[in-house]
């Protein structure tokens, strides 16, 4: 029985070995993009949305004229497993597989545990919806197509405070999470210095019981809760809130904007609003294309959760690719070091708006979509664009 | 076992290995035209680096688990001391305000490399010095901070036994986690964001004026650090102090009866554990380029006990020799499980995302459950004897 | 006012879906000595399960359904994973534990694709009531209700049933009782039987509340089940049921107190130094009893 077990175990590992010596070696006409996003972990849900939307685009655009040579593009993918543990191994592994430059990632955190990699390897990596300021700041590889967490808390509290005149705000975020604590953090001080009240509370990593925070926000009679927690952690909050008959307006960030949250609010008396990059029916041909592309296959219906709402990290990971072939164009070449050399420099009009970098390699965007759930239906319902206080 | 250990061959093999690390990382830069896997960024070294720091982890707590039967799960905790304490520390002061820009800076504004600079100058071989000197310097404090830690819990834990011990330990690693990321505390944690731009393994490559690499030390250096670190662990377990844990391991009364100091044994081997475990964890933060309390959780520690059972409890080399299978296997070489494979057209079926960590823990079970004593038992891999049976031919390893 | 009865409200609800939990731990340790980490995640299977019958199958017959698996489950567990190893050293099971722990997480990640899962309605349990002046589910109502009610069955079990008889005297001294001619094996299978079934129903309440299920939704409150019933002394049920109540509430408060304290963070960690305080100073818990070699 051993003998028979450590043989098979043995066999699995040579097959293991083979697969690797097998991976790579494409040929000269193929441009390999590089796409570093969660498919496991807490945030799987958003990085396979925004995954998919790069997977379209390709589909679309499957080549690239760059020098007087048309490459096909191959995308190349690598599981961050949304964890800063897993992100290195897996930025690594995408640098070991030649690729000309890298798009991704969901999560700000794992970019910055991946960052470094990109930065040793001189591999340039466009951000996607990674909006935290440390991804780019010190790493000069590292670009982003999207707004920033302190312009984003700027913008919705602007929003709470035009929409509700609010002057108290209960804001809730995971502790230990960069991304909540960040923009709990630029929210207070938006809020603060307009004369606003802040209360802030934090709950521990695999919480699953908001009802007491819930319930305090509502005995402390806030005008607005301001949550920018991740996905399963919005839908929790929103169930609850649902059972509890708050109905105090929610504010919630970009990683909110999702179908699992909306389905939460479906029927309900909650009212979400939440800022993001991208309104459906902000580009009609791109609505069209992508929901035909969602419903035509299984494997991306079921990645964007079994329906064919769409997700503005969709319309980025879109918009990223564009860039990412713009990019290219502009270096003449699939060499890396051409690629980074011409990011900078690149400008594109994408269906989220148009795209251009600053000097730290950040997007520069002065608007953010704010959209409501609609409740009746279960959609996401245009509210207006903000723009952050005049600055 | 009473005869004389022979070092020499162990040591002379260990300078080799650690000689061919450096080779193998500079290879390719003298031999453009090998293959891709030979270039410093490739996953075979990021595997190298991992395992070197966690095999570290993993003799500490096989020290502790195998050497003196007290069972912790504290390893994370400890390092995640080690990691802050060493991130903290390095951070070079110019950088503090932008890594710590929630909070308006850091309220510790020392930084020892910064501090070692202002002695040898900043640039050239002054400031390389420094830097070497201070992540040295660093590390020491990172486990030193870890084992007091360590000696503080270890009063009222280390009292527990068996299963008791293993889920206060569990415990007090995450009440550390939940204070680490405490928005309070973050002019010094920096809560919730991670702290980076502290000198890496990168930073310990050699590089000519203008910036180009002329020799790549980056895998070599958490090697070092590791041969050193395991080189003292196993110095102690081979010394009277050695024989004493293992004595409490086998039978706590009859040690005691035999005049071995129970407690301080104990702790002993908690703190001496804790402050490698510390050192490790500050090389972990060196490996992944920051600190961040959120990837010390308690599934860090579970991977680190299975690879210490799968490796043999009580057995160093197998800890390393298991770390290195484990890493390779979970983030390198098994990493084809998940996504689709097609063998001549033919879609092998189950293949997509997370299948990997299934046939993972899988293999795990069976290990635990048919090979329970690991790849070594509690034997060791003993060089001196393996050369010897080639020399003279006897077959020494059958007595 | 309303805000206190609120967070107490949730405390006790918290606290009923811990004991059921805690039965399961308690009963396992009582007998085997062993910390079975995979509990927890039998819970989060239970869950995932319930939603998987339920999209095909109606509530009805699918909720037994879902106890009737988990059953299964804990049983099939316990023969492959622990048996093998009952003459091995105890850290070797419990080190199986946490490979089984490791094994369901990962399958979960697998077959849910690591999306959080959504834990359908049940009628009644999910609909809401008003409870001087807090809204609130049913099953908030229901849970500690339906704990007493478990836990005099399985006291009545325990205490008058043969099977019972064997268990606690298994737990009481386990070479013995194998020599008096009790079929040790047969009471493990029916602990384990027990502790799923209880953990499935645990899981029902749980996630009828909480209904978002990840593939680590079961190890928190598998591990503070786990405190809970080391606070109420290991191996008695009355104590796991009070300690888990207690854990449960004093968790709720600390997560209501004022937010300018900022000590929310600390619920889960809260529970963790109780623990240590508790098997320092008194390390039979609450109702167990004294032992010289538990500790």
């Amino acid at each position: 029985m051993k003998k028979i077990i450590s043989v098979m175990l043995a066999g699995m590992m040579a097959f293991g070995l083979m697969a690797c010596g097998s991976a790579g070696g494409a040929g000269g006409d193929t441009i390999k993009i590089g796409v570093f996003e969660p498919s496991t972990g807490d945030s799987a849900s958003g990085g396979k949305k925004e995954i998919l939307g790069m997977q379209y685009a390709n589909s679309e655009t499957p080549t690239v004229e760059a020098g007087g040579k048309t490459y096909k593009v191959e995308l190349v993918y690598a599981d961050n497993g949304s964890s800063a543990d897993k992100a290195p191994s897996a930025a690594s592994e995408l640098v070991g597989k030649n690729v000309a430059l890298v798009l991704g990632s969901y999560g700000s955190g794992v970019s910055m545990a991946g960052g470094p990699k990109f930065d040793e390897a001189g591999l340039a990596a466009i951000g996607v919806t990674c909006t935290n300021p440390n991804v780019t700041a010190g790493n000069d590889y590292y670009f982003r197509i999207c707004f920033l967490d302190n312009f984003q808390a700027d913008v919705l509290a602007n929003f709470a405070m035009e929409k509700f005149g609010a002057k108290k705000a209960y804001c809730l975020g995971e502790n230990g999470n960069e991304y909540d604590q960040g923009l709990v953090a630029f929210f207070t001080q938006v809020f603060e210095a307009a004369g606003g009240e802040v209360i802030s509370d934090s709950f521990p990593t695999n919480n699953s019981d908001f009802t007491s925070y819930l319930n305090k926000a509502k005995s402390e009679n806030a005008d607005v809760i301001f949550t920018p927690v991740s996905i399963a952690y919005a839908k929790q909050i929103m169930e609850q809130a649902a059972s509890l008959n708050i109905d105090i307006p929610f504010l919630g960030s970009d990683t909110l904007d999702d179908n699992m949250v909306l389905e939460a609010t479906k029927d309900t008396n909650l009212r979400l609003y939440v800022s993001t990059f991208y309104q459906e029916g902000g580009s009609d041909t791109f609505d069209k294309g992508i929901k035909d592309y969602i419903n035509n296959n299984s494997d991306a219906l079921t990645a964007n959760g079994g329906n064919d709402t769409i997700s503005a990290v969709t319309a980025m990971g879109y918009d990223a690719y564009y860039v990412a072939l713009e990019a290219i164009k502009a270096a003449g070449s699939g060499d890396k070091g051409a690629i980074k050399g011409a990011i900078p420099g690149v400008t594109w009009n994408g269906v989220s708006g148009s795209i251009a970098f600053d000097s730290q390699g950040d997007a520069v965007r002065d608007t953010a979509y704010i959209k409501t759930a609609d409740t009746a239906t279960g959609t996401w319902a245009f509210e207006k664009v903000q723009t952050g206080s005049a600055k | 076992m009473t005869e004389k250990k022979n070092y020499r061959p162990t040591i002379l093999l260990i300078a080799g290995l650690l000689i061919f690390v450096i080779i193998l990382e500079n290879i390719r830069s003298v031999f453009p035209w090998l293959p891709q896997i030979f270039d410093p960024m490739s996953p075979l070294f990021t595997v190298l680096k991992k395992a070197a720091v966690y095999s570290l982890v993993a003799v500490s707590m096989n020290l502790l688990n195998g050497f003196t039967g007290l069972f912790s799960l504290g390893q994370a905790g400890f390092m995640l001391l080690g990691a802050y304490t060493y991130a903290i520390l390095t951070v070079p002061s110019e950088l503090k305000d932008q890594v710590y820009y929630l909070f308006g800076g850091c309220a510790f504004q020392f930084s020892i490399v910064d501090f070692f600079k202002g002695i040898f100058g900043a640039g050239g071989a002054g400031g390389a010095f420094s830097m070497v000197l201070g992540c040295i310097i660093a590390l020491i404090l990172a486990g030193t901070v870890a084992g007091f830690f360590a000696f503080l819990i270890g009063f009222p834990v280390l009292r527990l036994k068996s299963d008791y011990l293993v889920i206060a330990t569990l415990g007090f690693a995450e009440i550390l986690r939940a204070f680490f990321q405490w928005q309070r505390l973050g002019p010094i944690t920096n809560g919730a964001n991670m702290i980076k731009g502290f000198p890496t393994f990168s930073s310990f490559n050699i590089t000519d004026g203008s910036g180009r690499t002329i020799l790549q030390l980056s895998t070599f250096i958490p090697f070092l650090v590791t041969t050193i670190c395991i080189a003292i662990i196993v110095l102690l377990i081979n010394s009277s102090y050695g024989r004493a844990f293992k004595s409490i391991r086998d039978d706590e009364i009859a040690s005691e009866a035999m005049g071995i100091r129970l407690f301080s044994h104990k702790m002993l081997s908690f703190v001496i554990s804790s402050f490698f475990a510390g050192v490790g964890g500050g090389l972990f933060a060196m490996y992944v380029a920051n600190a961040q309390a959120k990837a010390f959780t308690s599934t860090m520690t579970y991977e680190l006990l299975l690879i210490v059972v799968i490796g043999g409890i009580g057995s160093v080399s197998g800890s390393v020799i298991a770390t290195f299978l484990y890493v390779a296997c979970s983030e390198w070489w098994l990493r084809f499980l998940d996504s689709e494979q097609y063998i001549g057209g033919f879609k092998v079926p189950l293949l997509r995302n997370g299948f990997r960590m299934v046939v993972f823990s899988v293999v795990i079970m069976i290990i635990v459950l048919f090979f329970s004593k690991g790849i070594m038992g509690n034997r060791e891999i003993n060089i001196a004897a393996l050369l010897d049976r080639k020399k003279t031919g006897k077959d020494k390893a059958k007595k | 006012m309303e805000y206190v009865i609120s967070v107490l409200l949730s405390g006790i609800s918290v606290g009923g879906q811990y004991a059921l939990i805690a039965i399961g731990y308690t009963l396992v340790y009582g007998i085997l000595r062993l910390i079975n980490f995979a509990h927890g995640d039998v819970f989060m299977v239970a869950g995932l399960l319930g939603i998987y019958l339920t999209a095909v199958l109606p509530i009805p017959v699918s909720l037994p359904l879902v106890i009737v698996f988990t059953v299964l489950l804990g049983f099939t567990i316990e023969r492959a994973a622990y048996r093998p190893l009952r003459e091995a050293p105890r850290m070797s099971v419990m080190i199986s534990a946490i490979g089984v722990s490791y094994l369901l997480q990962n399958t979960a990640t697998y077959v849910t694709g690591g999306q959080p899962m959504t834990y359908p309605t049940i009628p009644f349990l999910s609909d809401t009531v008003n409870v001087a002046g807090t809204q609130t589910k049913w099953v908030v109502i229901i849970t500690p209700i339906l704990v007493l009610i478990l836990v005099t069955i399985l006291s009545m079990l325990i205490n008058g049933t043969k099977i019972g008889m064997a268990m606690r005297a298994v737990s009481k001294d386990f070479e013995t009782s194998r020599l008096m001619g009790i079929k040790i094996n047969l009471v493990i299978s029916v602990t384990f039987i027990i502790g799923s079934a209880l953990a499935a129903v645990g899981s029902n309440l749980f996630f009828t509340n909480y209904p978002a299920i990840t593939p680590m939704a079961g190890a928190m409150p598998g591990l503070k089940a786990f405190v809970a019933a080391v606070f109420g002394g290991i191996g008695s049920i009355p104590g796991a049921v009070l300690g888990a109540f207690l854990i449960g509430i004093c968790e709720t408060i600390i997560k209501g107190l004022p937010s300018s304290w900022d000590v929310s963070v600390f619920s889960d960690a809260f529970t963790f130094a109780l623990l240590i305080v508790i098997l320092v100073f008194k390390p039979q818990g609450l109702f167990g009893e004294a032992a010289a070699d538990k500790v």
